[in-house]
């Protein structure tokens, strides 16, 4: 048995939520260098060098990137001859998140009801928490805060297996039209394909928050993901929906085992700050 | 093109979709939670917190602001969430809204019927937009926090014409 103190957990997403707020992650930060460089319509590269600019005072003044500070989300994956020790995982876990946001003087976007009372918690809390049990005797925290400008533009629906990949496709590139300016675009995208209706969506999520220097380990997965991204980027959406070639930065998709009779989709919209790091815990 | 506020018909007039526009003089926060109030206070018929009269609403919930900082992060917020309210406030005076994104077709008709105007600026620059507010101050609804409403100051603030006085739209 290996012991790790939630405490540890605790201090790791107090760290992990500042970090992501000042500052991109690289893999997003390259994507949109790249961007900036190929992209051919005026506009569209003003607005791609303004981010640059955005993203150097909000590293050199300690001001967040975007206002919206977002959902805090933290996928944590267990090994299973973890012991964890010092209290509450999930208390700790809030706390961590709470004294981030205070500490970074991020923006407190959560509310206590969805419908009847919607009243602000004051320090972002409760978060979203999915674990999981691994192999293994280490911790995998992967942390993202999501914005809902993007969020609210996200889809799920529940194709027929004969919609296939066409199917696939037109919910996708429909769901990326769809979202446009409304999801500051250049966007990253995630799919979530199989599961049941609700696993589609955490897989979609799952699939935002991975490191966009990678591909779907299987090819055929990998190769639609390249497609999706060429179509996607000829929807002349653009920066900020003013046109031009960068429309999506990264598609991602994470796909899961189904039954015989679905296929659900979900379509995660994320904006040009994916929000996302993750980090081991031995 | 640079734009001393407040913003007249006029002005408004001479304006197009995708012309680039910096902004300086005075503008208002408001965002779902102060919109909602606002309009409970017109129906009541009480007096507003601000002029609307030529008035230029900006889309933000901005981050909380740091000791010695004038204003956290403070880019534009999606201005559909706002289009309930729009047409009330276009009608009521209002020359101007600022946020991100696409409106509905009332809010279009709004803003002709009004000579007024709907902007844009770059949504998720919040950093890079906060250098152009040099003054902020509360001026309603404290406790909705990121939500009250606030009076700033702006120099050049960055700002694109989305929809202009004649219902043209730059996403269009
Ligand atoms: S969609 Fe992203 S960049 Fe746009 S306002 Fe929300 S968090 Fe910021």
């Amino acid at each position: 048995m290996k012991q790790i103190s939630v405490l540890k957990i605790q201090d790791k997403i107090r760290e992990m939520v500042q970090q992501i707020n000042f500052h991109y992650p690289k893999d997003i930060e390259d994507l949109l260098e790249k961007a900036r460089q190929n992209e051919s319509h005026s506009l569209g590269k003003e607005i791609l060098d303004l981010l640059k600019e955005n993203s150097r005072i909000a590293a050199e003044k300690r001001i967040p990137i975007c206002q919206d500070t977002g959902m805090v989300i933290v996928f944590i994956e267990i090994g299973q001859q973890v012991q964890l020790v010092d209290g509450s995982l999930n208390e700790a876990i809030q706390k961590g998140v709470a004294l981030g946001y205070e500490e970074g003087y991020l923006r407190k976007s959560i509310v206590s009801d969805p419908l009847f009372h919607r009243i602000n918690t004051q320090d972002n809390t409760p978060c979203i928490i999915y674990p999981s049990i691994v192999d293994g005797e280490q911790i995998k925290l992967t942390v993202g805060c999501k914005g809902f400008g993007s969020e609210n533009m996200s889809v799920i629906r529940m194709l027929k297996p004969a919609q296939s990949v066409a199917g696939v496709k037109e919910t996708v590139l429909q769901a990326i039209q769809n979202a446009g300016p409304n999801a500051c675009p250049p966007m990253v995208v995630g799919v979530g394909i199989g599961g049941s209706f609700d696993y589609a969506a955490v897989l979609a999520k799952k699939a935002t928050l991975r490191d966009c220097t990678l591909s779907n380990p299987d090819p055929e997965y990998a190769q639609l993901e390249q497609e999706l991204l060429e179509e996607a980027n000829r929807l002349n959406i653009g920066p900020q929906g003013l046109g031009g070639d960068t429309s999506v930065l990264k598609i991602n998709i994470e796909s899961a085992p189904t039954h015989i009779a679905g296929l659900p989709v979900a379509v995660n919209i994320s904006c040009h700050i994916t929000r996302h790091i993750s980090e081991v815990i031995e | 093109m640079k734009i001393t506020l407040p913003l007249t018909k006029e002005t408004c007039m001479k304006l197009h979709a995708g012309d680039s526009l910096q902004l300086s003089g005075v503008i208002y926060t408001a965002r779902d939670a102060a919109h909602k109030r606002l309009a409970e206070m017109i129906e009541k018929k009480e007096k507003l917190p601000f002029d609307l009269e030529n008035s230029c609403i900006y889309y933000v919930g901005p981050t909380p602001t740091p000791p010695n900082a004038i204003v956290g992060s403070a880019g534009p917020t999606t201005s559909m969430r706002m289009d309930a309210y729009a047409p009330l406030l276009y009608d009521l005076g209002v020359s101007a809204t600022i946020g991100k994104g696409y409106r509905t077709p009332q809010v279009k008709e709004a803003i002709i019927r009004n000579h007024a105007c709907y902007l844009i600026c770059i949504g998720g620059a919040g950093a890079l937009l906060s250098q152009s507010i040099k003054k902020a101050e509360c001026i309603a609804f404290e406790d909705l926090k990121a939500e009250a409403i606030y009076r700033y100051e702006v120099e050049d603030f960055p700002c694109v014409v989305a929809m202009d006085a004649y219902g043209k739209s730059v996403y269009e």
